[in-house]
């Protein structure tokens, strides 16, 4: 499937600029006469606010306004729902209760914004916060989940019935049937804690209201620009096109740059508005901690079923999800972990309830993974606690349960994100097992290593788990691709790019067709003034569902450009090519026109037009699958353990994994990397803490553990799967969460398995030296 | 607050003097009254490393500084690199080597790396590691920076 381009690692377009300090960022944008915004955030997890003394604050030189829920009048009511409610789920119920833009009364996590300072300078902003006086009232915060559904728990949202957001049942089979006929049924508690994007880059906007033009123009690094496009002019009674949001360079997303209708958006907008000067906010890190959204946590009350011989018969899971103090972004994260619990096995009966539980807790929504990491690492755990049961090696118990090569497509059973019955379209999960196991040399390892060391004291472990990644969900995105009068080849998108390598890969998906260099094709991204369609860059969905539209656009403009150089050239089309810049023909190179010159007579300024023809080498396509393209892979790590202090050092990590076909294999190499160090700190280095009053321990680096250089393994060793997706036409499905999703489920088996002779379970994911230290301590003494 | 205080700093070999609030942050001074967008701000605590220059040649981080502690002192930031036309090798190699992806990150990396490899000519994989230990990237995982590393090492010790 290699093309000249398409399917190469090709260098990066975008790198030179952005090495050379020239990528300009949202925070290193000025514009003249702007003004800056700080938030006064609350202290408390859950109070009521008495009274709010703002005068000091308004006083102090330098301070253009400090606002307050009363100065934002209608504003102040819940926001939109980001995503539709699971109303497709026969029986979901639900309740919706989105964010505040400004609390009024009461806050429910603490980082709420109470208050707007707006200052001549970021440092005068920040100089006003310290005098703005709150009188709180503190009530008691609901911070665990279990506790949460306790009768007579404190609520969140004094007006509903209990802590409960939302209830989803889904099913296959009849798991109690299951279970009445298996060997063996297993019965685990498993917690799944909450991790922070921390994309390096915080969040940040910058909106300019043109009042004589009537015009706003919002920089963002969303990966939503056209939902914040038209989130905006809904609220303010604009049309769609006028507003236009642009998005800069932007230091990477991992999912809470996807939401709109925040605090900072909604006030700021109306500020700028209001105002009439463009107005700045850029968050600093502890902000991004207390008010940008995180996610993960659930915990999971699981039962698996199986012959003696190792076969899964059924699998039931019942799991409360934490979605924080509001639920603006719905069932997504939950309904990730239902459809990824099961998806790479065959599992005949399996049955899935979760229960979606407010806390007084910062908001969840997606964060690379978005809860397909929780679906693996229940299921992995689960296996393993079986294998061990039934004294079965690891990598056989998975082997034997594996989702054959020729079973495609498969129905789940399961309702998805995309609200659409999810259908695993192609894969080959034996052979990425098989590939992995002879990549790590297994057997060498069991048979040799392992004992060796064990032999010598050292606690030397291996982990194998596979999973699958759903990507490439609907509904749609859209291209345009123009070819310039300079022979060059413009392509707009509406999806925003965080650091993909989307000015390269799209690139190389239209030069393809065009037969252009791939640095000579310019990709627009995320900037609604060149397009103005499509839902934005989440899902590991923008490679597969924009990318076919570029193909899609460049196949049109390909057929635009063939047919007027066919008349020019006074040739039939099928015996043209496009290389070089040129249409030539094929067996008279020299013969040829050139994409530029075509370009300009496809827009003739007198002469000829003929009826029903479109100006311009110009075309515009859209795609939207039927449903996502799933990828999948295995991963295996072996980890040493110093027994004493509870710290592993990986030794090894193998992982292959089937993107179909990878348009640039250096790129998907590159997002499977920072996927895995992303899986690698949810395992064992971060953790969003909150006490049990809610107040945020981890709000800076200092306190949440980054995963540095020094902490990964010296060598990720990748196999790659190549099955195409029949879904387009290209054969792509995404891979961005990948890394991210297998990691912790592994960890967990390769520590267990290095820990061997304390006999330790670790059905917890997000751990830590103590925690380990205490959990072996607690196995020891049982 | 409002007092300023006179600073004489040289930026990249072009000196400037201009008034600053004592409590202007450094790389606010670079970024924001200088212009220099190139060097990033990630956490405003000194550990993200995002945001490294060089401090009379040697990689500090310039959000845990103020602009008057630069008073009579030279800063490098990544515009004394090289342009997107004509890179440093080390730019090259990161280029080469995929090692940056959002490339917020990547200029506190690259200031971090030209001062570590002008005393470090050839390290090991171990040597990198430790050496970029301070600087938190998101999307690369660290491997290919390893790599680049590298294959900068070489391509300066070509160079010289």
């Amino acid at each position: 499937m290699a093309g000249r381009v398409f399917h190469k690692s090709i260098l990066r377009n975008e790198d030179p600029q952005i090495l050379a300090g020239k990528a300009q960022y949202l925070d290193d944008l000025e514009l003249p006469g702007m003004v800056f915004a700080a938030f006064k955030r609350s202290d408390y997890a859950h109070a009521i606010i008495k009274s709010i003394d703002v005068g000091e604050a308004r006083a102090l030189p330098g301070v253009i306004g400090v606002y307050t829920a009363e100065d934002f009048g209608d504003l102040v009511k819940p926001g939109p729902l980001q995503v539709p409610p699971p109303t497709a789920i026969k029986g979901a119920t639900y309740v919706s209760r989105t964010l505040m833009p400004i609390a009024k009364d009461k806050v429910r996590y603490s980082g709420e914004p109470v208050a707007v300072v707006i200052a001549e300078s970021r440092y005068i902003a920040e100089d006003a916060l310290d005098y703005i006086y709150i009188d709180f009232e503190p009530l008691d915060a609901v911070i665990d989940l279990e506790k949460a559904m306790e009768p007579g728990s404190i609520k969140v949202h004094d007006d509903l019935p209990s802590n409960e957001g939302a209830h989803v049942t889904q099913s296959r089979g009849n798991y109690d049937e299951a279970a009445a006929k298996a060997d063996l049924v297993i019965k685990k508690k498993i917690y799944v804690d909450r991790v922070a994007a921390a994309a390096l880059e915080n969040r940040g906007i910058l909106i300019n209201w043109d009042d004589k033009a009537q015009m706003m123009t919002i920089w963002c690094g969303t990966q939503s620009p056209i939902t914040l496009r038209n989130a905006t002019a809904a609220r303010m009674g604009l049309f769609e096109n006028q507003v236009r949001v642009i998005t800069p360079f932007t230091g990477g997303g991992f999912g809470p740059k996807i939401n709109t209708s925040m605090p900072d958006d909604v006030l700021l907008t109306e500020l700028a508005f209001r105002l009439k000067r463009p107005v700045k906010w850029y968050e600093d890190r502890r902000e991004n901690f207390l008010s940008t959204t995180s996610e993960r946590d659930q915990v999971h009350f699981c039962e698996i079923a199986l012959t003696k011989e190792g076969k899964i018969l059924g699998f039931k899971d019942f799991f409360y999800h934490n979605s924080g103090a509001y639920n603006p972004y719905m069932m997504t994260v939950p309904l990730n972990t239902q459809t990824h619990t099961v998806s790479n096995y065959e599992i005949p009966s399996f049955h899935t309830e979760i229960v979606m539980v407010f806390t007084n807790e910062m908001v969840v929504t997606p964060v690379r993974g978005a809860g397909r990491p929780q679906g693996v690492f229940v299921m992995e755990r689960m296996i393993d606690a079986a294998a061990k049961e039934l004294k079965m090696d690891p990598a056989e118990i998975r082997r034997i349960n594996l989702i054959q090569p020729d079973a495609y497509p498969v129905s789940t059973g399961v309702i998805g994100q995309d609200f659409v019955e999810g259908v695993l379209d192609s894969g080959n999960y034996p052979s990425a097992l098989n590939m992995v196991l002879e990549m790590i040399d297994y057997k060498k390892f069991r048979e040799e290593i392992q004992p060796k060391a064990r032999a010598e004291g050292k606690h030397l472990g291996i982990g194998i788990c596979t999973f699958t990644e759903g990507t490439g969900v609907g509904p749609y995105e859209g291209a345009k691709i123009t070819v310039g009068g300079n022979g060059k080849v413009s392509v707009a998108t509406g999806v925003a790019t965080q650091g993909q390598a989307h000015y390269t890969s799209f690139a190389q998906v239209a030069a393809e067709q065009l037969g252009v260099e791939v640095k000579d094709v310019k990709v627009i991204t995320g900037d609604t003034g060149h397009f103005a369609w499509g839902a934005g860059t989440f899902a590991s969905r923008g490679a597969t569902v924009a990318g076919t539209a570029i193909h899609l656009a460049a196949v049109k403009v390909k057929a635009k450009a063939l047919k007027l150089a066919s008349a020019i050239l006074e040739t039939p089309e099928e015996e043209l090519e496009l290389a070089d810049g040129f249409v030539r023909v094929a067996d008279l190179p020299d013969k040829r026109v050139a994409l530029g010159d075509l370009a300009n007579r496809a827009n003739p300024m007198r002469g000829t037009f003929p009826p029903g023809a479109e100006p311009g080498l110009e075309a515009v396509a859209y795609y939207g699958p039927p449903y996502g393209a799933t990828g999948a892979g295995c991963m295996a790590m072996i980890l040493n353990v110093d027994a004493e202090t509870m710290k592993p050092k990986i030794e090894r990590l193998v992982i292959v994994h089937d993107c179909g076909t990878p348009i640039n294999p250096m790129v998907v190499e590159g997002q499977v990397h920072g996927g895995i160090q992303m899986g690698i700190g949810n395992a064992f280095f971060e953790k969003i803490a909150y006490d049990e009053t809610g107040q945020l321990l981890s709000a800076s680096f200092m306190d949440y553990l980054f995963p540095q250089a020094t902490d990964m393994p010296p060598k990720i060793e990748m196999g790659h799967l190549e099955v195409p997706s029949p879904l387009n036409p290209l054969g792509i499905k995404g891979v961005g969460e990948a890394g991210a999703i297998p990691t912790p489920a592994v960890f967990n088996q390769a520590l267990e398995d290095a820990l061997y002779d304390t006999g330790v379970e670790l059905m917890e994911s997000n751990l830590s030296p103590s925690k380990v230290f205490s959990y072996v301590k607690q196995a020891k003494g049982a | 607050m409002t007092q300023k205080v006179k600073i004489n700093i040289t930026v990249n070999g072009v000196p400037y003097e201009r008034e600053v609030e004592p409590r202007l942050l450094l790389s606010d001074f670079i970024r924001h009254d200088l212009g220099l967008t190139g060097t990033h701000v990630g956490c405003e605590h000194g550990l993200c490393g995002a945001c490294t220059i060089l401090f009379d040649g040697q990689s500090v981080r310039s959000c845990i500084m103020f602009a008057v502690m630069a008073d009579g002192h030279k800063i490098e930031t990544v515009e004394s690199l090289g342009t997107p036309e004509h890179l440093h090798p080390l730019q090259e190699a990161f280029m080469e080597k995929h090692a940056l992806q959002c490339g917020f990150c990547t200029p506190g990396f690259l200031m971090t790396l030209v001062d570590y490899l002008g005393d470090n000519k050839n390290p090991t994989d171990e040597e990198i590691r430790e050496a970029i230990d301070g600087n938190f990237c998101r999307c690369t995982g660290y491997e290919n920076i390893v790599e680049a590393v590298k294959l900068a090492a070489k391509k300066m010790a070509a160079h010289s």
